[in-house]
């Protein structure tokens, strides 16, 4: 397929506001995991949260938006010069050839559970509560669409933990008949009950923080991120990496267990690798899906095992961030692009010893050394199956 | 402008219970008339996701189960792209009326059921099939953004696929912030060639706001494409079940833009 070049990006979770940070926290092998304090009955668990965003309300313009998840979509548009990206590439391409493809798994359900509390604990449905700009799947992309003045065609994709890594798929699409000539993709999921109390109910979630592929490896940590970045057909600002393929397969096995034989992921691995025409020895690095649960873990090893050498090196950065859910392909698609940009392979955080039952070249600490081509998975329940393939289009 | 092939309609909605009975009502042959809809058991599922299902999965399956029994694509050859607004109302009421106990409990299976892609995680386990599912939300548009992305796929990866959407109303206490007046399930096959089966060929644009949206002639069936954001596509299925010479749809999709939909028998 024809590359489509990646011209800026912006990010924010807990390992930090903005790309240098990410960068510095994946280099420095700092993470952003804290015991868990949300909610009116905190789990005992780890989470991933962003700071201060209780105290980052939106502008009464925006009052129609208000709700934890585009409150942290707008701190990510403002970082890493995002926003005077986009008006650059708006003075280059029609806004209305333009596409807005985010992902988002629980979107603001987190409004909802509190209006729920409220009605509960004081018998009055809140007076301010409003299903559209907050709860709708739909909100972060109108409001992000309407931040950035946008035109073009715009949806949101909610797929649970592959949503932001497909949106790539649709961009792709979308530029490749023609319809657009650009595209802004990202993903935005918040912190909420919903998601803490049900991976809690399926026994996924670690009492500390997660250890990904460790052979004592016990549960997911829960964490919060936005991202977006640009996506060009034909860019004068050509930054070197690019989005070279892209596969999207289903499990057909369970709507919340991953099919054993990774037969589901690892077909999505391959339409990555054919349609960027490469093969798995061009390919430097894989970051994981890697959610630290026993078994998802164990069936992306299989899944991997069955196509690639057994040198490749494999990392889960989950470790800093925590399971982002519905922003976690949006994420690790920005850290492929660090690590291909400074040269580097990110780390385990808190895998002490991998599973060597896994039989995966799984990297504990980061290390610097060339990249060229990485391989970003996420997957998620209902089976869906989603991988990437960034590289630099100039070497 | 996008080209495709539009066959296998189907339609789950009060008094439109299967495309058999719909067509008439939406030819104009017989009159509207709203009717509850039948607990859908589809049989396609397996015993065990028949049981744990949540409705919003059981209605979407409903279509497209019926939507594959008029196609002679084989189901594993189909992509597919499920298109909603809320999901599943049953399990957001359920889910967080339990997290606002003060020691929140949530069943297992509702929160897995709970995932907007739950439909298509069980339409995937259902048909046996590897091949990629989508699930999208565009609120009041999600029908014209599922419609729209499912022509984009099949024409950028030259491919068939399954476009399903679904809606179904919250009750209370969220019904009053977001109303929806019935429940409503379409289903149709998109192909890039024309096949044995096709009954339009369509050509689709993105255009400045230029016209008002189709609408129904049917007061009734007016109120209920209004009602409800999967129930938008009833003028596409009006011109399935009786096709025109030709003729221009128009679906209200963003504040700043519209699809025209151009459909001709085939």
């Amino acid at each position: 397929m024809d590359p489509l070049q990646i011209t800026a990006y912006t990010t924010v979770s807990a390992a930090g506001d903005g790309k240098e940070a990410l960068q510095s926290a994946l280099l420095e092998g700092k993470g952003g995991l804290q015991p868990n304090d949300f909610g009116h009955a905190p789990l005992d668990t780890w989470i991933g949260r962003v700071a201060d965003l209780e105290n980052r309300p939106l502008d009464e313009d925006d009052r129609q938006f208000e709700c934890r998840n585009n409150r942290l979509a707008l701190m990510a548009l403002q970082q890493d010069g995002f926003l005077t990206a986009v008006e650059s590439l708006k003075s280059r391409v029609d806004p209305t050839r333009i596409g807005l493809f985010l992902g988002t798994s629980t979107s603001g359900i987190l409004s909802t559970e509190q209006a729920y509390l409220a009605l509960r604990n004081s018998g009055r449905w809140p007076a301010g509560y409003h299903f559209k700009g907050s709860h709708d799947l739909f909100s972060a992309t109108q409001f992000v669409r309407q931040k950035l003045g946008l035109k073009g065609p715009a949806f949101s994709i909610s797929t649970a933990c592959s949503s932001s890594a497909k949106v790539f798929c649709d961009a792709h699409r979308f530029i490749s008949t023609g319809l657009c000539d650009a595209a802004i993709v990202g993903g935005v999921d918040t912190l909420c009950l919903t998601t803490l109390f049900g991976f809690n109910s399926l026994e996924l979630v670690s009492g500390q923080p997660c250890r990904p592929f460790d052979q004592n490896r016990d549960g997911i940590s829960i964490g919060e991120a936005a991202g977006f970045m640009v996506l060009e057909k034909n860019s004068t600002t050509d930054s070197g990496v690019a989005l070279l393929g892209y596969g999207e397969s289903s499990d057909a096995y369970h709507i919340s267990t991953p099919r054993p034989d990774g037969a589901g992921a690892r077909l999505a691995m391959e339409q990555a690798l054919n349609r960027a025409e490469l093969t798995v020895d061009e390919i430097d690095y894989i970051n994981l899906h890697g959610t630290a649960t026993p078994s998802n873990d164990r069936a992306e090893a299989n899944s991997i095992n069955r196509l690639f050498p057994s040198s490749t090196p494999c990392s889960s950065t989950k470790g800093w961030t925590g399971h982002t859910l519905g922003a976690a392909g949006i994420t690790e698609s920005i850290i492929a692009c660090l690590a291909i940009e400074a040269g580097f392979i990110p780390g385990t955080l808190n895998t002490q010893s991998p599973d060597p039952t896994l039989g995966l070249n799984i990297q504990c600490a980061t290390k610097t050394e060339p990249v060229t081509r990485v391989l970003s998975n996420s997957f998620g329940f209902g089976g869906s199956n989603c991988s990437l393939l960034f590289g630099r289009t100039s070497c | 402008m996008l080209s495709f092939y539009l066959e296998a309609p189907a339609v789950a909605a009060p008094g439109l219970d299967g495309w058999a009975n719909a067509k008439p009502v939406l030819a104009e042959e017989n009159v509207y008339q709203q009717a509850p809809l039948p607990d859908y058991v589809p049989q396609i599922l397996p015993p065990t996701a028949q049981r744990r299902g949540s409705i919003s999965t059981l209605l979407a399956i409903q279509t497209a189960q019926e939507s594959l029994g008029t196609t002679e694509i084989a189901p594993t050859e189909l992509a597919s792209i499920f298109a909603s607004s809320i999901g599943d109302p049953e399990i957001v009421d359920r889910l967080c009326s339990a997290l606002a106990d003060p020691q929140p409990m949530v069943s297992p299976t509702q929160f897995h059921n709970s995932v907007h892609n739950a439909p298509a995680g069980y339409w995937s386990i259902a048909i046996d099939s590897l091949e990629s599912t989508n699930s999208l939300a565009a609120s009041d548009a999600s029908f014209a953004a599922g419609l729209l992305s499912a022509a984009v796929q099949c024409r950028a990866e030259s491919r068939s696929l399954l476009l399903v959407a679904y809606d179904l109303p919250f009750e209370a206490p969220l019904d009053a912030t977001r109303p929806l007046s019935a429940p409503f399930a379409t289903s149709m096959v998109v192909t890039p060639c024309a096949t044995r089966q096709t009954q339009l060929h369509c050509t689709l644009e993105i255009n400045t706001i230029s016209a008002p949206a189709s609408r129904m002639a049917d007061a009734k069936l007016e109120q209920l494409r209004i009602g409800n954001p999967a129930a938008r596509a009833l003028p596409l299925l009006q011109q399935l079940a009786s096709p025109t010479d030709e003729e221009t749809l128009t679906f209200d999709y963003l504040p700043d833009c519209q699809l025209q939909l151009k459909c001709k028998p085939c």
